[in-house]
C-alpha cells in the first residue's frame, strides 16, 4: 500500500514538473488520490467489524480515516474542477497552455 | 463552557451569502446585507470576548458529540480577537468595494464570495480540531480561487494559475502531515493532540511530522515560501487584494502560532528556531524586493512579507513578552495592511498607472489621501505613537530576551528598509512637481476615501489607546503559553 503511495506521488510530481497546464492538473490529482491512499494506510488496515454498537467481537475498523478521505475526495473534486474551468478560460485568453507562455506579465 | 455564540461567525456569512446568491441584481441589497453580516459578526466578537474575560474559554461541541469524538469548537482570547479585526477590516474593505469595484464584479456573487472567504477565516480562528481547520482552510481557498480570479482579466487569470497550483499542492501536504499525525497520536482533538503528544514526548518522528506542518503553514502564511505572493496579490483588485493582504496569511500564521504552541512545543530548540530562521529570511528577502521595486503594488505585497517575518521572530522567541508583542503586531498589521493597500489602491485608481516614477506632486490635488497614506507608511514601520509601535518594542524586547540577537539585528534592520520603501513611494508619488491636473485624472476619490479614514482612525486609536486592549492581549498571550488552559477547556471532564 504504502509503495503504490509512493508511486502515485512520484507519477503526480513528474506531472506537476511538466510544461503542460493539463498535466500539471492531471499531476495534482494524482497527488490527491495517493494521499487519500496515505490516509486509509496510516489509519491502520485492519480487519474487523463495522463500529457498531451491539455486534459481540473483540475488533472494530476505524471509521474515522474513511470519514476523511470522504471530505478529502470531495474538496478535491471541488478544487479539480475550478482548476480545469481557470485554465480553460486562461488558454482562451492567452492563447497558449505552455507555462512558459504564462510567465509574469508585461508592464502596462 | 458550552456557549453557542461561537458557531455564530462561521454560520452567519454562510447565511447570508446563500441568501444573496439568490437575490442575482439586487445589488443594494448585497452591499448592505453584507455589511450588516460583518457587523453582527464583530459585534458577537465583542460579546464571546466579554464572556472569555469572565468564564474561560468558551467551547461547542457540534451535534453534541463530546472532545475528543466529536468536532469541537472553541473560542479563546486569541482567536476571538482575531475574529473581531477580520470583521473590522472586511467591514471597511467591503465599504471601499462599493465605489471601486464595478458592477460586473458585483454581479458575479463579490459579496457572496466574501463572505464564504470570512466564513472560512472565522472557521480557522475557531476550530480545535485540525481536520476541521483544514476543511475551513479550504473552504477559505475555494472563495479565494474565485475571488482572485473574479474579472478574467489576462494577468488575473495568470496569476490564479499558479495560485491555485501552490494551494492545491500545501493543501495535499497538509492532508499528508495529518494523516501521519493521525497515525501516530490516533486523535484529530487539538487539546487531545497536545495530551498524547506531551505523554508520549515529542520524540524525532513527531518534530519531522511537525516541521511537515511547518512547510504547509508557511506556504499559506507567506513564510520564506512566500513566491507566489508578490504576483496573485498584486493582480486582482484594490479591494480584493486589501482583504487578501490584510486576513489570508495571517490565517496561516494564526494555525502555525496555535499548533506550535498547543502541540509542539516541547521541542523550542529545533521547531521554534527553524520559524525563526525562516522568518529572518523571509524579512530579509521581503526587504530587498521592496526596496528593489519601483511598482506601488509590488512594494506594498514585499511589505506583507517582511510582517509576517517579523510577527513570527516574536512567535519564536517564545518568551512572555515576544508573543504580547506578536499578538500586539498580529492585529496592528491586520489593520494597517488593508489601510495601505486601499490607500496605494486608491493612488493606482487616481493616476491610472503603478509605476512611482510616473506620478508626482499628487498632494497638491488630494491632501487628505496624501497625509492618510503618509500615516500609513508610519504606522507599518513602527513610529510611535502608532499602532506598530508598540508590538514593536515588545516582539524586540522578547527576541533579545531569548538571546536571539541576530533575530532582533534583522527585524531593527528590516524595519528602516520597510520605512525607506514606503517613503520612497510617499515621496515619489505626493511631493514634486504636480503632473496631473483635476481632469487628466483617471478617477475620482468619491466614496473611497471614509473605509481609509476608519483605518486610519483606528490605527492612531490602537497606537494611543494600546492599554485599552492590554487585558486582552495578556489573557491571549496567557492561554499561548499554558496549553493546560486550552485542555482542560476542550476535554473539560472526559480524558484525564
Amino acid at each position: 500500500m504504502s509503495i503504490m503511495v509512493g508511486i502515485l506521488f512520484a507519477i503526480g510530481t513528474y506531472l506537476i514538473l511538466s510544461k503542460t497546464l493539463l498535466r500539471i492538473i492531471l499531476g495534482t490529482s494524482i497527488i490527491g488520490h495517493g494521499v487519500n491512499l496515505l490516509i486509509l494506510t496510516m489509519g491502520g488496515l485492519k480487519k474487523g467489524v463495522p463500529p457498531i454498537l451491539g455486534l459481540n467481537e473483540q475488533y472494530f475498523t476505524d471509521p474515522l480515516p474513511q470519514a476523511l478521505i470522504l471530505t478529502a475526495i470531495v474538496i478535491n473534486f471541488a478544487t479539480t474542477a475550478l482548476f480545469l474551468v481557470l485554465s480553460y478560460r486562461a488558454y482562451s485568453v492567452v492563447g497558449s497552455d505552455d507555462i512558459e507562455q504564462l510567465r509574469g506579465f508585461d508592464d502596462e | 463552557m458550552m456557549n453557542n455564540l461561537i458557531i455564530g461567525p462561521i454560520i452567519i456569512p454562510v447565511i447570508i451569502g446563500l441568501v444573496l446568491v439568490v437575490f442575482k441584481n439586487n445589488l443594494g441589497l448585497h452591499r448592505y446585507l453584507s455589511l450588516f453580516a460583518t457587523v453582527l459578526i464583530g459585534l458577537l466578537a465583542v460579546l464571546l470576548l466579554k464572556q472569555i474575560s469572565t468564564g474561560g474559554i468558551q467551547v461547542l461541541y457540534l451535534g453534541g458529540w463530546e472532545a475528543p469524538f466529536g468536532i469541537t469548537l472553541a473560542a479563546d482570547t486569541f482567536a476571538v480577537l482575531l475574529v473581531l479585526t477580520t470583521a473590522i477590516v472586511t467591514f471597511c474593505c467591503l465599504w471601499y468595494a462599493f465605489s471601486s469595484i464595478g458592477a460586473e464584479r458585483e454581479q458575479h456573487y463579490f459579496y457572496p464570495l466574501c463572505l464564504f472567504l470570512i466564513a472560512g477565516v472565522n472557521g480557522s480562528f475557531l476550530t480545535g480540531d485540525i481536520f476541521n481547520l483544514f476543511v475551513c482552510f479550504e473552504v477559505m481557498l475555494v472563495a479565494s480561487y474565485v475571488l482572485i480570479s473574479l474579472g478574467g482579466t489576462r494577468m488575473q487569470l495568470i496569476e490564479s494559475i499558479k495560485y491555485v497550483l501552490i494551494n492545491m499542492i500545501s493543501s495535499f501536504l497538509f492532508l499528508v502531515a495529518v494523516a501521519y499525525l493521525y497515525a501516530i497520536t490516533g486523535t484529530l482533538n487539538l487539546a487531545h493532540l497536545s495530551i498524547r503528544v506531551a505523554q508520549s514526548g515529542q520524540d524525532g518522528l513527531l518534530t519531522v511530522v511537525s516541521l511537515l506542518f511547518l512547510i504547509v503553514f508557511s506556504l499559506k502564511a507567506a513564510l520564506f515560501l512566500f513566491y507566489w505572493l508578490p504576483g496573485s496579490y498584486s493582480a486582482p483588485p484594490t479591494a480584493i487584494a486589501a482583504i487578501f493582504a490584510a486576513l489570508l496569511t495571517k490565517v496561516g500564521v494564526y494555525a502555525m502560532v496555535r499548533l506550535f504552541s498547543l502541540v509542539f512545543y516541547h521541542d523550542p530548540g529545533t521547531t521554534h528556531l527553524f520559524i525563526g530562521a525562516l522568518a529572518a529570511a523571509s524579512m530579509v528577502l521581503g526587504a530587498l524586493g521592496a526596496v528593489a521595486y519601483d511598482d506601488i503594488k509590488k512594494i506594498i505585497t514585499y511589505n506583507v512579507v517582511i510582517s509576517i517575518g517579523f510577527v513570527l521572530a516574536g512567535f519564536a522567541s517564545f518568551s512572555l513578552v515576544g508573543i504580547r508583542g506578536m499578538v500586539y503586531y498580529l492585529l496592528h498589521d491586520m489593520i494597517v495592511k488593508a489601510l495601505l493597500f486601499l490607500s496605494a489602491g486608491t493612488v493606482i485608481h487616481l493616476t491610472g498607472t503603478a509605476k512611482i516614477r510616473k506620478v508626482s506632486g499628487l498632494i497638491r490635488l488630494h491632501p487628505q489621501l496624501g497625509w492618510m497614506f503618509f500615516i500609513a507608511a508610519l504606522s507599518v514601520s513602527g513610529i510611535p505613537p502608532l499602532s506598530g509601535f508598540i508590538g514593536k518594542v515588545f516582539v524586540t524586547a522578547g527576541v533579545f530576551h531569548s538571546a536571539y540577537y541576530w533575530l532582533g539585528g534583522i527585524g531593527l534592520f528590516t524595519s528602516l528598509m520597510v520605512l525607506y520603501s514606503v517613503m520612497k513611494i510617499f515621496m515619489n508619488v505626493f511631493w514634486g512637481h504636480t503632473n496631473l491636473t483635476a481632469e487628466t485624472e483617471k478617477g475620482t476619490t468619491q466614496g473611497l476615501l471614509p473605509p481609509i479614514v476608519a483605518l486610519t482612525a483606528l490605527t492612531i486609536a490602537l497606537g494611543l489607546g494600546a492599554e485599552g486592549i492590554h487585558s486582552f492581549v495578556d489573557l491571549a498571550v496567557d492561554g499561548l503559553l499554558n496549553p493546560n488552559l486550552y485542555i482542560d477547556a476542550v476535554l473539560a471532564q472526559n480524558v484525564k
